[in-house]
């Protein structure tokens, strides 16, 4: 099968590569239909998390046809349905899967030894995330492996396009659980760092939680343009100070609620020093992430309020402002998305026609364009915000 | 190559049977190779540069050899990094700055001017491959001023944004009405 392969920084390839095969009772192989390049993959495509390995298969946003189970998946799941794939893999048995805490599933991670040491803890096995959740093969892919497919599905009704659904998979259910994650009342201001499809998610689901203001930065107009349509006020940090603007738009409170849809790689100027310094040390391996959204929400967030952080940081950040933090009684709240914990009730949103995520899509492509697409998504070319990939 | 990585797979994961075209070109695999030749040359210079000025016929200038030295491992790591085109005219400035260091030494009275000039003839072609590779690995970003694509009418809501924002109000009134009921 075709399939997108990490062989190095900057260096996807679509190569040859053996079909998947059942392992275990508990697996299925579906036949991909959709998939997607996430923003967090580019994290990997920069090689910035450790952990990836040549011959790694990329994607963790898939959706495809079952088409071979396992013998212990039960009734579960059969042969010809159409499901989501929850990029989490998740067993749905372990004392975390009961509490709903579904990522940080404690069976699915088979390289749990090397998450325990980096981590203290092993958190679930990913889809083609690095060794450090599992190793496991990715879903850009023709075919995949889904491993514990009895738990890790997400069973979608006919009728309704991949492109509405895909997404449940991941960016969705990352966005709402972003917004969900700041106890968000009708008084709220909610501050949204990142308008890639993440903060996208984010944007709506703070709208259809009930914000009484939505405020979306980034600097690129065709993200802002998105935030807009959404009904958000946008900042292009660009051409006005994020401080002031934040000020002026909550009568000099600042935003009670902050999400940071940006993470690791956050906009390197020299507007803002911090970001050079960090960019230095980054690439001398002083340090893992650049934290200079963390640093600004933590500056604006109005005391008391609540950040929350559906951004991917992979190890250590520096120049946290832990006094502000502290003294300004400020709650962070993060983690990978529990994805099935939500997932029930935004597809019943995208069936009832509440949302519809497909809003995010710029460009389809067949699978072989994925790695020139990595690029035009890391450009930014061509207003480029999210593309879907198919085999 | 991928055979060793087929080698590490986990049991039953595919396995690459055919490799794809890389994205990596040839100027991306110039900017790799003149890192690590900067990166080398400036642990040469940073450990040991006493044998260089005498090489050169300019001793008593260890410091400002040290000082190249770390320059050159500084923009050898940012050359092999994502931001390998900084790198790159980080490296020809340093060119620059290594050619006016062996003109300073290049003095009638200097034993070793055969040497320098040696040097200057290396420096300069090295200048040139930094140029060239600076040039070829530009970042492929639109500049600021592009004419981008907006999306003004993509708001994901269906049913429009007050309708959406009409059904989190009621939602809000259905918790508050079952909390207080």
């Amino acid at each position: 099968m075709k399939a997108l392969v990490w062989h190095g920084k900057e260096d996807i390839r679509c190569d040859t590569v053996t079909d998947p095969e059942i392992q275990d009772p508990r697996d299925a192989i579906i036949k991909v239909t959709s998939c997607a390049i996430c923003g967090s993959d580019l994290h990997l495509f920069h090689n910035f998390i450790p952990g990836m390995m040549p011959g790694d298969i990329m994607g963790h946003e898939t959706m495809g046809e079952v088409v071979e189970v396992g013998c212990g998946v039960d009734s579960k799941l059969k042969k010809g349905d159409r499901i989501v794939v929850p990029f989490t893999i998740i067993c749905g048995e372990c004392d975390q899967c009961k509490r709903g805490n579904f990522s940080v599933c404690e069976t699915t991670n088979r390289k749990k030894h090397l998450a325990d040491k980096v981590f203290g803890h092993s958190t679930a096995g990913l889809f083609g995330y690095t060794h450090l959740t599992g190793g496991y093969p990715g879903g850009q892919a023709e075919y995949l492996r889904v491993p514990f497919a009895d738990a890790t599905h997400i069973k979608v009704p006919a009728g309704i396009p991949d492109e509405q659904l895909l997404f449940l998979s991941d960016i969705f259910p990352t966005g709402w659980q972003a917004a969900v994650q700041c106890d968000i009342v009708p008084t709220d201001t909610v501050a949204i760092w990142g308008c890639g499809p993440v903060g996208q998610m984010a944007i709506r689901s703070a709208i259809l939680l009930g914000a009484n203001q939505v405020i979306a930065i980034d600097c690129l107009p065709e993200r802002l343009s998105m935030a807009e349509a959404a009904g958000a006020t946008t900042i292009n940090f660009e051409n006005e100070s994020v401080l002031e603007r934040l000020k002026e738009l909550t009568d000099g409170k600042g935003p009670e609620k902050c999400i940071d849809c940006v993470g690791m790689e956050s906009h390197v100027s020299a507007s803002w020093p911090d970001t050079l310094l960090d960019r230095a040390k980054q690439m001398v391996m002083l340090e893992s992430d650049r934290p200079h959204v963390l640093r600004e929400m933590i500056y604006v967030c109005r005391p008391g309020g609540i950040i929350s952080v559906p951004g991917v940081y992979s190890g250590f950040s520096d120049k946290l402002p832990m006094g502000a933090f502290m003294n300004k009684g400020l709650t962070m709240r993060t983690g990978q998305t529990h994805v099935n914990r939500w997932t029930d009730d935004l597809l019943r949103r995208i069936e009832q026609g509440e949302i519809d995520p497909s809003f995010v899509i710029t460009h389809t492509v067949p699978l072989e364009q994925g790695p020139e697409m990595y690029q035009m998504f890391r450009d930014k070319r061509d207003s480029c915000v999210k593309v879907v990939l198919k085999p | 190559m991928f055979h060793f990585s087929n080698i590490v797979r986990s049991k039953g994961d595919p396995k690459i049977v055919e490799g794809g075209p890389s994205l990596k070109q040839p100027p991306d695999q110039l900017a790799r190779a003149l890192g690590w030749l900067g990166i080398g040359l400036g642990i040469t210079e940073f450990l040991a540069p006493r044998r260089v000025t005498e090489a050169l016929g300019m001793e008593g200038r260890e410091t400002l050899v040290r000082a190249f030295g770390l320059r050159e491992i500084l923009a050898g790591v940012m050359s092999l990094s994502v931001d390998r085109n900084a790198g790159l005219w980080a490296r020809v400035g340093g060119d620059g700055l290594d050619a006016a260091a062996l003109l300073s030494g290049l003095t009638s009275d200097n034993p070793k001017k055969g040497n320098i000039a040696l040097a200057l003839l290396m420096v300069g072609g090295i200048a040139m491959l930094d140029y060239r590779a600076a040039q070829d690995t530009k970042p492929r970003r639109p500049p600021p001023n592009a004419r981008r694509k907006l999306y003004p009418n993509r708001s994901g809501f269906p049913k429009g944004v007050q309708a959406a924002k009409g059904r989190a109000k009621e939602m809000i009134q259905h918790k508050t009405a079952g909390v207080t009921s």
